[in-house]
C-alpha cells in the first residue's frame, strides 16, 4: 500500500502546473529532436541540461525524462517517413515501418508506433513501480558472459530467422562487427584497423555513419533506380476517421509485438550496459520468431513496427532503474541524467529511494504523465508527418539527402565521416542489388561495442575457456538457444533434403 | 548479374583478407593474464567474412542464388544514368561543403536536384534553396548550438550577418 500512496504523491507532484508545463515542452521538443536524423535523446538531454539548473531537481529530472520519452517516440518518425533511423533505438522500426510507408500506409505505421510506445512505456512504468529494488538486484547478476550471450542471441535471431541468403547475412553481421572495432582497442588503448592509414579512422566508425549511408543514401538511390523515379509513397491521406481506423488495425495486428516488446524491452533495458537498442532489436527478432507469419516481416508488418517501438520505450524506462537504484547508467542518455543528478546534489544508489523519496516518486509519477502526453502529442502531429509524404518524390528525395548529410555531420562533426556516409551509401546500393541484407550490418555495428568487451572479459575470467558461456546458470541457456537459432537454417535444409532423397 | 555476383564476392573476399592482415597488427591470440589480444575479435570476424565469401562463391558456382543464374545486366542505361546523376549529385554536394559551407552546399544541391533532375519551376526551386538552408542554420547553430562547416573565407560575411541575428 505504501507504494501506491507514494505513487499518488508522485503523480500529484508531476501534475503541478510547472511540472506539467515542463512535461509538455519536454515531450514536444524531444519528439522533434528524435525525428531529426542524426539527433537523438542524448542530444536533446545534453543540450537542455543547463536549463534545468533554473528549476528544482525534481522538476529538472521530470523535464529531462520527458525529453527522453519524446525522443523515443520521435525516432520512429524518421524511420517511417524518411527510411532513416534517427537513432540506434529506431533501427528495427525501419525494417517494417518504411515498407508500410512505401505502400502508402505511413499513418498506420506511425499510429502503431505511437500506441506500441505508449503501451511499452506504461508496462515498463508499472513494472518499475512494483519491482524496482528486486529487478536492480537481479540485473547485477548479469556479468560479461551473460551480456555476451544476450548479444549472441540478438545476432542469432537474424541468422536463424532471416529469409535472406545465409552466407550473405553472416557476411553482413561480421562486416558490421569489424567496422565497430575500427579506431582504438578499448582494452589495450592501441590504434586498431586504421584502414589505409587514414587518420580519420582513429575516431572509429559510428553507427549513425553506417545507418545514414545505408538507409539515407543507398536505399534512396536504390528506390529511385528500381521505381525509375516514379516512387509511389502514394497520396497517404490522414483524417480523424482514418486515425481511428488505423488505431483499430494497429491494435488488432500489432498487439502481439507490443506485448513482447514491452516485457522483453524492459528486461533488456534494466541490464547495465545494454539499453534500448539491443532491447528493440531483440524484440523484433523474437516477435518474428513467435509469429505465425514470419514471412511478412520486413515487408510491412504492423507487428514488426510495434515490437521494437514498444521495446525501445519500455527499455528507456527500464534503463532508468539501474541508474537510480545502483548509480549505473544503462545508456548514454541515462549517463547524462546521472551526471545531472550529481550536479543537483543527489546521490544515486540504493538509499535514494529512502533519502529522496519525493524526488524518486515524482520522477516515477512523471513517467505516467509523460507517457500519456507523448502519445497524445505524437498522435496530434501524425497528420503533419504524413503530409510530408504527400510531397512529390522529386522534392522529398533531395530533402532526405540533405537531412542525411546535415544530420550526419551534426552527429559526428567530421568531414571524414561525411565521405564515409557517401561511400557506404554507394556501396550499400551495389550490395543491395546482389541481395546482401544490410540491416544485420547496422545491427552489428550497434551491438559490436557491447559484444567485444564482454567476450574478452569473459574469456579473461575463464582463462580462455569458452565453456564459461555454457556452464553458468543464466548464460548457458541463452547461449544454447542462440546456437540453436544459428543452426536452424541447416536443420531446415536437412529436413527439406530428406524427403527429396526419399522421393 | 551472374558476372557481377562473383566479381563482388571476389572484391569482398580481397577486402576481408586486407582486414585480416590489418587486424594482425595487434595480437590475435590469447595472452596469458591479459585475455584475447586486441586483434583477436576483428581477425576472426574477418575470417568469418572470408568464409562467407567462399560460401557465396560456392553457391554461385552451383547456381543456387538468383543472381548466379540471371543473364540480365546489372543495370540498364536508365539505371546507370540515375546512379551517376543522383549519386554524383550527392558526391558533389559533399565536395562543395568545404568550398561554399554546409548551407551553401545545401542550396546548390537543391537547385541541382529540384531544377535539373526534378524539373520543378525556378520559383519553387529558389524558394526552397533559400529557405531551407536558413531554417537549418537557425535550427543547428541557434537552437542546437552545433556549428556546421563554413567553407572558404569568402562565405564569412554571410555568417557574420546570420550570427548577428542569433546572438
Amino acid at each position: 500500500m505504501e507504494v501506491f500512496s507514494s505513487l499518488a504523491d508522485g503523480i500529484f507532484l508531476a501534475l503541478m502546473p510547472i511540472n506539467l508545463m515542463l512535461i509538455l515542452i519536454g515531450v514536444t521538443v524531444g519528439l522533434f529532436i528524435g525525428a531529426m536524423p542524426g539527433l537523438g535523446s542524448v542530444n536533446g538531454v545534453a543540450i537542455l541540461l543547463p536549463i534545468t539548473f533554473l528549476v528544482p531537481p525534481s522538476s529538472a529530472i521530470i523535464f529531462l525524462a520527458a525529453i527522453y520519452y519524446g525522443a523515443m517516440y520521435g525516432g520512429a518518425i524518421s524511420s517511417v517517413t524518411l527510411g532513416i533511423p534517427g537513432a540506434s533505438t529506431a533501427v528495427a522500426t525501419t525494417f517494417d515501418g518504411r515498407p508500410l510507408a512505401l505502400q502508402g500506409r505511413a499513418s498506420l505505421a506511425l499510429v502503431t508506433a505511437a500506441l506500441a510506445s505508449f503501451v511499452g512505456g506504461t508496462v515498463a512504468t508499472v513494472l518499475f513501480t512494483l519491482f524496482a529494488p528486486l529487478l536492480a538486484t537481479m540485473a547485477l547478476s548479469f556479468g560479461p558472459p551473460e551480456i555476451f550471450a544476450l548479444m549472441l542471441l540478438a545476432f542469432a535471431t537474424f541468422v536463424g530467422l532471416g529469409g535472406d541468403d545465409i552466407p550473405k547475412t553472416i557476411f553482413s553481421i561480421c562486416f558490421g562487427l569489424v567496422l565497430a572495432t575500427v579506431g582504438f582497442d578499448t582494452i589495450s588503448g592501441e590504434p586498431r584497423l586504421v584502414l589505409f592509414d587514414i587518420q580519420g579512422f582513429l575516431r572509429g566508425i559510428g553507427f549513425i555513419v553506417l545507418a545514414i549511408g545505408v538507409y539515407g543514401i543507398g536505399e534512396m538511390i536504390w528506390t529511385i533506380e528500381q521505381t525509375r523515379g516514379e516512387v509511389t509513397t502514394t497520396n497517404p491521406k490522414m483524417t480523424a476517421k482514418g486515425l481511428i481506423a488505423d488505431s483499430k488495425e494497429a491494435t488488432k495486428k500489432g498487439w502481439k509485438g507490443t506485448l513482447i516488446g514491452s516485457f522483453l524491452g524492459f528486461f533488456v533495458g534494466v541490464l547495465p550496459a545494454a539499453g534500448a537498442t539491443p532491447g528493440s532489436l531483440m524484440s523484433y527478432g523474437v516477435a518474428k520468431m513467435l509469429s505465425r507469419t514470419p514471412q511478412e516481416y520486413g515487408k510491412g508488418s504492423p507487428d514488426g513496427v510495434a515490437a521494437p517501438e514498444a521495446a525501445n520505450n519500455s527499455a528507456s524506462t527500464g534503463s532508468m532503474l539501474p541508474m537510480l537504484t545502483l548509480g549505473i547508467p544503462g545508456s548514454p542518455t541515462t549517463a547524462i541524467l546521472l551526471g545531472g543528478m550529481v550536479i543537483w546534489g543527489l546521490t544515486p544508489g540504493p538509499r535514494l529511494f529512502l533519502d529522496q523519496s519525493e524526488f524518486v516518486w515524482g520522477l516515477i509519477g512523471s513517467f505516467y504523465i509523460s507517457n500519456l502526453a507523448a502519445v497524445l502529442i505524437n498522435l496530434a502531429f501524425i497528420p503533419l508527418f504524413v503530409w510530408m509524404l504527400r510531397m512529390p518524390f522529386t522534392i522529398l528525395a533531395p530533402l532526405i539527402f540533405v537531412l542525411s548529410i546535415v544530420g550526419g555531420f551534426a552527429a559526428s562533426r567530421s568531414m571524414h565521416d561525411l565521405w564515409l556516409i557517401v561511400i557506404f551509401g554507394l556501396g550499400a546500393f551495389f550490395m543491395r542489388k546482389f541481395d546482401y541484407p544490410l540491416a544485420p550490418a547496422v545491427l552489428a555495428i550497434v551491438l559490436g561495442p557491447i559484444a567485444e568487451p564482454t567476450l574478452r572479459q569473459s574469456l579473461l575470467l575463464s582463462s580462455g575457456d569458452p565453456m564459461i558461456f555454457f556452464n553458468r546458470p543464466i548464460a548457458g541457456p541463452i547461449t544454447v538457444i542462440a546456437i540453436f537459432l544459428i543452426l536452424l537454417p541447416a536443420f531446415k535444409l536437412l529436413r527439406r533434403k530428406k524427403p527429396a532423397a526419399a522421393n | 548479374m551472374r558476372q557481377g555476383e562473383i566479381s563482388l564476392a571476389g572484391f569482398l573476399a580481397l577486402f576481408s583478407l586486407y582486414l585480416m592482415w590489418k587486424s594482425a597488427e595487434l595480437p590475435i591470440g590469447y595472452i596469458r593474464g591479459q585475455g584475447p589480444g586486441g586483434g583477436f575479435w576483428p581477425f576472426w570476424l574477418s575470417v568469418g567474412m572470408l568464409l562467407s565469401c567462399c560460401a557465396i562463391a560456392w553457391k554461385w558456382w552451383r547456381g543456387k542464388s538468383p543472381a548466379s543464374v540471371s543473364d540480365e545486366p546489372l543495370m540498364d542505361r536508365f539505371g546507370w544514368r540515375t546512379v551517376l546523376l543522383v549519386g554524383g549529385g550527392v558526391v558533389g554536394f559533399v565536395a562543395m561543403i568545404s568550398v561554399v559551407s554546409m548551407y551553401g552546399a545545401v542550396g546548390l544541391f537543391l537547385i541541382y536536384y529540384l531544377r535539373f533532375l526534378g524539373r520543378h519551376s525556378w520559383l519553387l526551386t529558389l524558394a526552397m534553396a533559400i529557405v531551407l538552408p536558413i531554417a537549418l542554420f537557425f535550427f543547428f547553430e541557434g537552437a542546437m548550438q552545433i556549428s556546421m562547416p563554413q567553407g572558404m573565407p569568402f562565405t564569412q560575411p554571410f555568417f557574420d550577418v546570420m550570427y548577428d541575428i542569433i546572438y
